[in-house]
């Protein structure tokens, strides 16, 4: 009987948000009861309002200006810190995966595998989109031009609502790889994962604000990123079509790229779509020659 | 300013174009009349002449075209790439050989100056249509798989000011890529589209492969809307552009969108002046400034404020408005009677707030729409002249101090089609061009465009781009 008094009682996490490399509550003080597939109390998760998605965004443009203007090679290697930070966490991630989607321990581990290759595959492109999506035009004229691709600005992502971790991850990186900031909203039922990337994240070298991650009702959250005037695109992948609708129309006031919702096998290695979603192109112009009257001369 | 020389006129003869009285709507290979018999008429904007009589689309008339597009689909989007490449290749040919003929039809009906539709427009034309089918039979190679498909029926709604051209930025790439096409020219403006169907019908293109369809925004709504159509181009206004992503929204269609601008022309101190002049009205009066990417903000260094100013003043003095069809005239007519008034009331505004309103000595003609090269100074970032897109010959000239500012004052507005920069330091090109949040910038030059080049925007001027490989992802399934 002594043994069972002595029996160590375990700390319980308290999740919490990840906005602007800090780890705040919901302002709003709520929180909701976080399930396992079989109905078993995991945690309570914070269940985020309005303000907390405007709160995201403002986190999330004044990371902007840094993140995008770092060297793809130095966002390379910060992605890289970031693969380093997880794999020396797998073990909790394959315990929240197994929780998260009711997987057992070795499906949950292979999971976090993927996870972790996604996140490395993608830090490996952060210095060579330019080049594949990038390049010099043979302008019939003395002109010299140059397109690149440029991050489009802040991006809001609605995370896949049933793969909690590979999904998160494979919507989130390609959005930060080419520069961008994000305000993530978890997968409603399992943001546990979700929640404990940010404090991956915290420990390596991403800068504060680049990524925020945020939990709750993803209906709730995303209305207000959709329609915000200062979010330029939104990823749909966690809603569904109703409310890809709704968002998207939203989404029209401001001219945000919209990415819709399609069916993805996470667990297949993607395309460069998700780069390119979240990129705009710029081609700049220079004469090459004399151009008397029109233009600089050499 | 007294002129030192006077010209004689010299005009382009117009008869080397038949434009006949009336014309129908282009659907499955064949001119028709509307379902409903509805006709508008298109007017010269120099003259206010009447030069036909065109029918004007409706609805049964658009889902007539996307049913003859949706057919055609099967078969055009099933040759090699090689024999689609052929069809284009003729079009640009016979664009270039007709291209005296299009330009004055183009002058005619839009009032821009034959200078420009002879030496700019049209050339560009033709090179769009070689370019892109070359890269019929090369998709393979694009970077977007091994083998990316069409989508389908594109509806394609163009606007006024440059109608040939933007029926090329979308009717060639649509074609190259197997897709099949319903466009709405815009209504004061349908003329050139309709003789393109006569350049389809000379290829030999099958029927519905294009289809041409004038009339009004209720049609370009209706092919917006049509529950067949698989991808929708348009360029246009940002509102119209919002209107057309909300009706699309929840749907499969594909969507591109060139929207408005308000670029900012920016003059650093050491920048050669007598070619940063150039280049301001280039970028600015270059077809009546009706055009998306105008270099409508003029941001000059305070240094140099002065001295740029009284040069851009004597240069504006020497321009000439007049005759489209003179080939010494610079500034054309605007394009219709509602524009004029949308460019007339801003001004006024521009006015009222306070800012400086300059023009030359210049003598408009009495007939048709006009609208003389004006300059505001003492504008500032609040001023409507500075925020709006005006969409004619109206320039704001702000200054700046410092190239953060420059950057600063250039990125305020929500719109990121187009920049300039000048000065002779390229590694301050290189930085501001790196900052500047526009599609295209131009250094040291303004207003140059090649099929081989993308141009878009980005903010609120729209997404996707046009031109050159980028240009083919808006028509592929990728």
């Amino acid at each position: 009987m002594s043994d069972r008094t002595n029996e160590r009682l375990s700390v319980f996490k308290t999740y919490k948000l990840y906005v602007g490399g800090k780890f705040p509550r919901s302002e709003s003080g709520r929180v909701y009861e976080v399930t396992d597939p079989k109905g078993k109390w995991l945690a309570n998760a914070p269940q985020s309002s309005r303000k907390d998605a405007r709160d995201a965004v403002v986190a999330a443009r004044k990371a902007f200006g840094g993140w995008s203007g770092a060297t793809a090679y130095n966002r390379g290697q910060v992605l890289y810190r970031v693969a380093e930070m997880l794999e020396g966490r797998r073990d909790q991630f394959t315990r929240e995966v197994a929780d998260a989607e009711g997987l057992s321990k070795s499906k949950a581990a292979a999971v976090v595998d993927a996870t972790i290759d996604r996140w490395v595959w993608y830090a490996g492109w952060t210095d060579k989109i330019a080049q594949v999506v990038g390049g010099g035009n043979p302008v019939a004229g003395p002109y010299f031009n140059l397109s690149s691709p440029e991050p489009t600005g802040v991006v809001a992502v609605l995370a896949p609502q049933e793969s909690s971790f590979l999904g998160l991850v494979s919507v989130v990186a390609p959005v930060i790889a080419t520069g961008n900031t994000a305000v993530v909203i978890a997968s409603e039922k399992a943001p546990l994962p979700a929640l404990s990337l940010g404090e991956v994240l915290a420990t390596s070298d991403v800068p504060g604000g680049v990524v925020n991650v945020l939990s709750g009702r993803t209906a709730e959250i995303a209305a207000p990123l959709a329609s915000h005037q200062d979010v330029n695109a939104i990823d749909l992948a966690g809603a569904d079509e109703v409310l890809a609708k709704e968002l998207e129309i939203a989404a029209a006031d401001n001219l945000k790229r919209v990415l819709r919702p399609q069916p993805v096998d996470y667990a297949l290695t993607p395309g460069t779509d998700r780069l390119t979603a979240f990129l705009e192109t710029k081609t700049v112009w220079h004469p090459t020659g004399s151009l008397g009257a029109s233009g600089s001369a050499y | 300013m007294a002129s030192a020389f006077e010209y004689a006129p010299a005009p382009e003869s117009r008869s080397v174009v038949d434009i006949a009285p009336s014309y129908g709507l282009f659907i499955d290979g064949e001119f028709t009349e509307a379902a409903d018999g509805k006709v508008f008429k298109t007017v010269s904007p120099s003259t206010e002449e009447v030069l036909s009589e065109i029918a004007q689309a409706g609805e049964a008339d658009v889902d007539r075209a996307v049913k003859a597009a949706r057919k055609a689909f099967e078969k055009w989007s099933a040759l090699p790439g090689s024999e689609r490449a052929k069809y284009l290749f003729r079009i640009a040919r016979i664009i270039q050989e007709r291209s005296r003929e299009l330009a004055v039809l183009e002058t005619l009906d839009n009032g821009k100056p034959i200078k420009e539709t002879r030496d700019a427009d049209l050339p560009l034309v033709a090179a769009h249509f070689f370019y892109y089918a070359g890269w019929a039979d090369k998709l393979g190679h694009a970077g977007f798989g091994a083998d990316p498909r069409p989508l389908g029926v594109a509806g394609q709604v163009i606007p006024w000011n440059f109608p040939l051209l933007m029926l090329a930025w979308k009717i060639a790439p649509a074609l190259a890529t197997g897709n099949t096409v319903v466009l709405k020219p815009a209504e004061t403006t349908p003329l050139s589209a309709l003789f393109f169907a006569d350049v389809c019908r000379q290829a030999g293109l099958p029927r519905g492969v294009v289809n041409i369809l004038p009339g009004y925004g209720d049609a370009g709504a209706a092919l917006v809307a049509h529950p067949d159509v698989n991808k929708v181009a348009f360029t246009g206004s940002t509102a119209v552009g919002k209107e057309i992503a909300r009706t699309v929204a929840g749907s499969h269609k594909k969507l591109t969108l060139e929207l408005g601008g308000k670029g900012a022309n920016i003059v650093f101190d050491d920048a050669p002046i007598d070619q940063a002049v150039e280049g301001i009205v280039n970028g600015i009066f270059f077809n009546q400034g009706q055009v998306c990417c105008a270099g409508s903000r003029l941001l000059v260094q305070e240094s140099v404020q002065e001295e740029l100013l009284d040069s851009l003043k004597r240069r504006l003095s020497t321009l000439r408005l007049g005759d489209p069809l003179d080939k010494n005239t610079d500034i054309g007519a605007i394009n219709s009677e509602e524009q004029l008034s949308r460019i007339t009331s801003l001004v006024e505004r521009g006015e009222a707030e306070g800012a400086e309103r300059w023009s030359p000595a210049c003598e408009l003609p009495e007939a048709g729409y006009w609208f003389a090269p004006t300059l505001f100074t003492n504008v500032t970032q609040a001023h409507t002249v500075a925020r709006d897109e005006i969409f004619g010959p109206v320039l704001s000239v702000l200054t700046f101090r410092t190239p953060d500012e420059a950057v600063a004052k250039a990125n305020n507005t929500p719109y990121g089609l187009s920049a300039g920069i000048w000065t002779e330091k390229g590694s301050r090109i290189l930085a501001v061009a790196n900052k500047l949040r526009a599609g295209v910038v131009w250094s040291n030059t303004f207003n140059k465009f090649d099929p081989t080049s993308p141009f878009g925007g980005y903010k609120e001027s729209g997404f996707g781009r046009e031109g050159g490989r980028h240009g083919l992802e808006a028509y592929l399934d990728v």
